[in-house]
């Protein structure tokens, strides 16, 4: 076997469901006493079984698209393979600690985006040392100072579209073993999202994984050339971007 | 029909298999104490670079700015004078009460504030946790981190009160450095165990101003702890159970390091034993505590 390639991270049989826990509707007071009275449960704990027994691997040096309607289980698998959902059943095996990059990844909004910088990179586990020159790179990166000096401004007075670019300018910035992106991609404008595809090219080069989840089709494109695509928390296909798109597209437009 | 699955049953192996063969880590899986205490270390630098932007970004719409954190705690002084010092005077026997009083109300704010900040150290920074991955431990470490800063300043302003009222400024002053560090691992073990708590039951926040104020009202803060002594005469169990609380022994220590004439609960010799014992309770205890969920933080 000399052309075995290195599996960076292998999802076997993985089940995830989420309890959720529901106040009955229209609580009131005498109702919650009256609930614990008469000995019914508290609480309505709902289970939704969001990813149903998913299994494949991922390569090192590779991308991949997850595509799939809203909410076929695309971000929870994600989280799962990230570490911060428990898999019910099956299990998930990652090489390194894979690290999930959102859109809504919270900084601290009343910190200019320069602290932030350092705030995020300190928090991705690098020491000062390595954080002082990257601090500019990230800036530059993000482009929040292409009209004027927003760098030192607050966070909070950022556009949406700011906001996303510097998440995703930090998160970029440090070389991940796995590399989970969901919907990144499609915040900024033309120029930031070529920027970033680049980006996420380098990040592959780099030899690791990458994986995407967008719904905008030619970031996928662009960026994976293999593609899964989930439906209702099971695997429809998995394979080249181009037929597995096919598939989808013809799905989506019954 | 994937070039993928093609590989896989090439080599014909069952994905555990093939996960054992290469190393691959069960994804969020519990590190050992060592582990984790080894990451958490590497993770100084964030925990203090939060701690300091925290101050600042909750600062940082007010106009005194950091002015604020010592005015927050002349402020919180000058009610207790006004109220307990000028309107009930109430001295109780006991010879520089508004000196007593300010030692007290700030050690007991010292933990409460901690505890306050600490039991949303989780629920409060979803984002960061679901976003990046750090030993979680940072969180109420860095909230700790905030406070004492906090406290810092509020001793030096408890000092001048202090020494405002008459007190004369002996080498017994120097006991404040051991007792401020041994509450502030005190409070940090209560910070991750709150946090913890916190993250597990919504509702516990709900109940934390109730439990601050009973505590408050067990740890002699408003009134000498010598009628605890008289109260509680014919029950020695009770006395001893009151007498043991860690806030009053703080408390009691630092009193009797800053002023002359204090009715102490036990012997000063008791009091550093008992301290040194819940610092070393609280803070291993919390910290374990809070390492044991750490698989279960930023899930749901």
């Amino acid at each position: 076997m000399a052309d075995e390639r290195e599996p960076t991270v292998i999802v076997d049989d993985a089940h995830i469901t989420y309890r959720v826990q529901q106040s009955g509707s229209a609580s009131s007071p005498l109702a919650g006493f009256k609930r614990i009275v008469t000995g019914a449960k508290p609480t309505i704990l709902r289970e939704v079984h969001a990813i149903k027994g998913v299994s494949f691997v991922a390569y090192k040096g590779e991308a991949i698209g997850l595509i799939g309607t809203n909410g076929s289980g695309k971000s929870t698998l994600l989280r799962a393979i990230a570490g911060l959902l428990p898999v019910e059943k099956g299990a998930i095996f990652a090489s390194g600690q894979p690290s999930l990059l959102g859109v809504n990844a919270a900084l601290m909004n009343d910190l200019p985006g320069e602290r932030n910088v350092v705030l995020g990179c300190l928090a991705m586990g690098m020491s000062p040392a390595e954080v002082k020159p990257m601090v500019k790179e990230i800036i530059d990166f993000s482009g929040i100072n292409e009209r004027g000096d927003f760098s030192s401004l607050p966070m909070r007075t950022y556009s949406s579209g700011m906001a996303a670019r510097l998440r995703f300018a930090i998160s970029a910035a440090k070389k991940h073993d796995v590399l989970l992106i969901d919907e990144a991609l499609a915040t900024g404008d033309a120029k930031f999202r070529k920027r970033s595809e680049q980006r996420v090219r380098d990040l592959r080069a780099e030899a690791g994984t990458v994986f995407l989840v967008s719904h905008s089709e030619q970031s996928i494109r662009d960026t994976c050339e293999r593609s899964v695509w989930l439906e209702s928390g099971l695997i429809r296909a998995d394979g080249p971007t181009d037929e597995v798109m096919k598939e989808y597209e013809a799905f989506v437009k019954k | 029909m994937s070039q993928t699955a093609v590989a896989d049953s090439d080599t014909g192996l069952p994905l555990r298999e093939l996960a054992r063969r290469h190393g691959l880590g069960v994804a969020g899986r519990l590190p050992t104490l060592p582990e984790y205490t080894g990451k958490l270390w590497a993770y100084r630098h964030f925990i203090a670079y939060y701690a300091n932007a925290k101050v600042t970004s909750s600062l940082g719409k007010t106009r005194l700015g950091s002015l604020w954190q010592v005015l927050t705690p002349l402020i919180n002084a000058a009610v207790y004078y006004v109220i307990f010092g000028k309107i009930l005077d109430t001295s109780r026997g006991i010879p520089n009460f508004v000196a007593y009083l300010c030692t007290g109300v700030f050690i007991f704010g010292f933990t409460q504030s901690v505890v306050q900040s600490g039991i949303q150290a989780i629920s409060g920074n979803l984002g960061l946790i679901r976003a990046l991955h750090f030993p979680r431990a940072a969180l109420p470490l860095a909230l700790t981190m905030v406070e004492v800063r906090n406290m810092f300043a509020s001793i030096i302003v408890l000092m001048a009160i202090v020494l405002g009222f008459g007190e004369p400024l002996t080498l017994e002053w120097l006991l404040v450095v051991p007792i401020f560090l041994l509450q502030s691992i005190f409070n940090a073990g209560l910070a991750m165990a709150a946090a913890r708590l916190g993250s597990k039951v919504a509702d516990f926040k709900q109940l934390v101003p109730f439990i601050m104020r009973f505590w408050l009202y067990g740890s002699a803060v408003l009134y000498p702890v010598t009628k605890f002594q008289s109260a509680l005469q014919d029950h020695p169990i009770a006395l001893k159970i009151v007498e043991a609380n860690p806030l009053l022994v703080f408390i009691d220590l630092m009193r009797h390091a800053l002023l002359e004439e204090v009715p102490l609960a036990s012997t000063p010799w008791v009091l550093w034993a008992e301290a040194i014992g819940w610092t070393l309770f609280v803070g291993i205890g919390g910290y374990i505590y809070f390492w044991r969920g750490e698989k279960g933080y930023g899930r749901g």
